[in-house]
């Protein structure tokens, strides 16, 4: 009886890795337990164990192999003893993949999802490009770690701390290389400690150092989120500007996948509530870089907002010297003259795909990017508004005392007499995040959401 | 010869200890009186009974050591040298305060003296003032951070995050807990399982040692000896300083948690102050008029802040919108 060997998955968020190296024929015989192959993302490598026992009839997928899409048949096994063999673990619950058994060439570029591409490749070019500048393709991680990278090599102030940032690479993978190249006095693995050295941070930065605190994620900054309001944020005002806190936070913020309520909430609408700190939550790798760096060298507290599920994601980054962006400044992806989408971190992929499809019934939304939330750069969501009279925001986070309820109450103040409908808001759901996969993808914002809003604020 | 100009030193230390703890001492005494005319606001916690301990470890620094508190933090900034004018201008809400009247009582810092405050949550400039070590060994500077905390702070969370960093990366910092015996209304032995509070480092192998803080002269000696400890690239230290504070805790103190007699016991028998000042007198060298000299000279000190903390104008309206951002 034949059994399927599946690509399996590294991690929650993990849609497709690389086939690295097969350390078995196709003839030879496992057992249960038997390393057969090993596996890659951009984050991890992972081995690969035999479940059953049997011989190795076919190896469908060749070392190499790129892209491999997870639950994609990568070889077949005979089991022996017939019917007592047991069925495989994971092909037995797994969906069927949808691309075909086909192996994809080692060579070929990891395909980005169509919509998102055709924004992403002829976005309206940033102000701070210079015309003429060559961009080449990077993953978000790539690009913060060489934001980091950048920055360590400018300002010897500079270093880097949090949990596993160093030996371990990076949790997420975000500071691979760092620890070789800047060594442990400046890339510092702290113990499980979120209060202490994210005050301690705060203390060197006193003294004047520019720390990088990475927060494995963000959920696990509450514990310290007193010294990030009470002590960074405050110490310049309550000093009569004698001193204050040049520091960053950074690190995944919002819900990864299938992690449930404690690991998964959005913090956008706490950190922007709060005077004398920077919010900054990129979607592109490019604004990723240029804003990383430009909150790396602010003397103030800045709280760099990541997202997990947008580490692996590919965009254009300019190649320039020296790349940074002005924190406190939105853009405008795509101009339209119907209506305005705003959204901000993860969600743009989602205002970009409702782009698309409001397209092809001739609805021509303009893409805003917020980058920043505090900063909010609300002239330019204004300006917007006053152009097309509609406006959608969208963001994951809880609805009540959001960044979305924020620009609503901006808008209407700002633009009342523009508007031709209601602000319209698109959000995660009023509850924790649930953790079956039914409900979770009812708690979050769908394209069919914010469709359906687009079309409500034009009364179609 | 040289016996004798080791004890002139000696004098000329104690006396510049008597002149300082004797400023702490009336400037926190004004600073009541003027809390009771309502010239200062909200919380103001004032540092009497335990000037031994700031003045005493202040001086077993070196320039560019660093210092950090929390709120009962006025003796701490004039024994870092930080002017009595600005000091009680910024009790009083004014422009002439260190914080431009923004910070007020709990929150004043001065970069030029290396005082960073001034904190006002409980434990929390414990992790900072470990960053200031951080600082230091990052630079590779020889710094140390002098970081004071006090019985209550002693159980938070933080402090134990703060001991375990210190100890695992070997930081300069001196851990001084002010253990008054009450964290507000609370008595040590009411609210902690091991009142001896020099132990706790114990689980984090860093050295303790408890101090008599009602003693200037025992808190100098063991500064030194802590100080010189960090800066020979030890480690963490922590020196239990055992004080008592006369005052409530802050000016609303109902003074039900303890008796009459306890405080006027040690106000008694104890007095930092009355300590040095027999002990000077006995030392000879000085005399009864040469003290006075000194006790009006900072009478005078502290008359001319309260005047100028009443005179100095409160901030520009302006000011609410500066210093949000650098």
């Amino acid at each position: 009886m034949s059994i399927q060997i599946l690509m399996p998955a590294l991690s929650p968020t993990m849609e497709e890795g690389t086939l690295a190296k097969w350390l078995v024929k196709e003839g030879q015989s496992v057992k249960a337990g038997d390393v057969i192959a090993e596996i890659e993302t951009d984050k991890a490598t992972m081995e690969v164990e035999a479940v059953d026992e049997g011989v190795v009839s076919r190896i469908l997928i060749p070392e190499g192999s790129e892209g491999v899409k997870v639950n994609t048949p990568i070889a077949e096994l005979d089991g022996e003893g017939g019917a007592e063999a047991p069925a495989p673990k994971a092909g037995a619950e797994a969906p069927k993949p949808a691309p075909e058994p086909e192996a994809p060439k080692a060579a070929e570029p990891v395909p980005v999802p169509a919509p998102a591409a055709a924004v992403a490749a002829s976005p309206t070019p940033d102000s701070e490009i210079p015309n003429g500048t060559k961009f080449q393709d990077q993953t978000v991680r790539e690009a913060l770690r060489d934001a980091m990278a950048e920055e360590m090599r400018r300002d010897a102030d500079v270093f880097l701390m949090g949990e596993e940032v160093g030996q371990y690479q990076g949790a997420y993978k975000i500071s691979q290389g760092l620890l070789d190249e800047f060594g442990a006095q400046r890339v510092i693995d702290t113990p499980i400690t979120e209060m202490g050295f994210a005050g301690l941070g705060v203390g060197a930065s006193f003294a004047g150092l520019k720390p990088i605190v990475e927060f494995m994620t963000w959920n696990f900054a509450m514990q310290a989120i007193d010294q990030i309001v009470n002590s960074a944020a405050k110490t310049l005002y309550m000093a009569g500007g004698q001193m204050g806190s040049p520091i960053v936070f950074r690190g995944p913020n919002g819900a990864a996948a299938r992690v449930a309520a404690q690991h998964s909430q959005n913090y956008a609408a706490w950190y922007a509530h709060v005077p004398g700190l920077k919010v900054v939550a990129p979607y592109f790798a490019a604004d990723a870089k240029g804003l990383l760096k430009a909150a790396i060298r602010d003397p103030n507290p800045v709280i760099f907002l990541e997202n997990e599920i947008c580490y692996g994601k590919t965009f254009p980054v300019p190649v320039m010297d020296d790349f940074v962006l002005p924190i406190g400044k939105a853009r405008v992806v795509k101009p339209g003259k119907d209506i305005t989408l705003v959204s901000f971190s993860i969600t743009m992929g989602l205002i970009i795909d409702a782009a698309a499809e409001l397209a092809k019934e001739g609805i021509d939304a303009e893409i805003i990017d917020l980058r920043s939330l505090r900063p909010l750069d609300t002239a330019t969501v204004i300006a917007s508004v006053k152009k097309t009279n509609r406006l959608v925001v969208v963001e994951e986070g809880w609805p009540i005392c959001s960044i979305s309820s924020e620009l609503a109450a901006q808008v209407q103040g700002d633009a009342f007499d523009y508007l031709d409908a209601p602000v319209m808001r698109v959000t995660g759901k009023d509850v924790p995040m649930p953790y079956a996969a039914n409900l979770e993808k009812l708690a979050l914002p769908n394209l069919a959401d914010v469709i359906a809003a687009a079309k409500a604020a034009l009364y179609r | 010869m040289a016996k004798k100009s080791a004890t002139a030193a000696t004098a000329d230390r104690l006396l510049q200890f008597y002149r300082d703890m004797l400023l702490i001492r009336r400037f926190e005494e004004r600073a009541g009186q003027l809390y009771g005319m309502g010239l200062i606001g909200g919380f103001c916690h004032l540092y009497i009974g335990q000037e031994a301990v700031v003045v005493g470890m202040q001086a077993a620094i070196g320039p560019g050591d660093q210092v950090i508190t929390a709120y009962r933090d006025h003796g701490h900034m004039l024994a870092a040298g930080m002017e009595p004018n600005g000091v009680m201008a910024e009790l009083t809400g004014r422009s002439g305060g260190y914080s431009k009247g923004k910070g007020g009582s709990m929150h004043m810092f001065s970069r030029e003296k290396n005082f960073y405050g001034g904190h006002g949550i409980v434990g929390a400039q414990v992790p900072l003032g470990t960053g200031l070590a951080f600082a230091n060994k990052y630079r590779g500077n020889k710094h140390v951070s002098l970081t004071y905390f006090g019985d209550g702070a002693a159980n938070q969370g933080q402090v134990y995050e703060s001991f375990n960093m210190a100890a695992v990366w070997k930081l300069p910092v001196v851990y001084v807990i002010e253990n008054n015996q009450y964290a507000m209304g609370t008595a040590i032995t009411r609210s902690t399982s091991e009142t001896h509070l020099h132990k706790r480092g114990v689980s984090f192998n860093i050295p303790g040692e408890e101090v008599d803080g009602m003693d200037v002269e025992a808190v100098h000696a063991a500064g030194q000896k802590a100080v010189a400890w960090c800066r020979e690239g030890n480690g963490p230290y922590i020196l239990e300083m055992k004080t008592y504070r006369y005052r409530g805790h802050s000016m609303s103190d109902p003074a039900k948690y303890r008796t009459k007699e306890e405080v006027q016991e040690m106000r008694e028998k104890h007095d930092p102050i009355e300590g040095l000042r027999a002990r000077l007198l006995k030392l000879g060298g000085v005399d009864e008029a040469a003290l006075k000299q000194i006790d009006k000279e900072i009478k005078d000190i502290v008359a001319i802040s309260a005047e100028f903390a009443q005179t100095s104008p409160e901030p520009d309206p302006k000011e609410l919108w500066t210093e949000v951002y650098a």
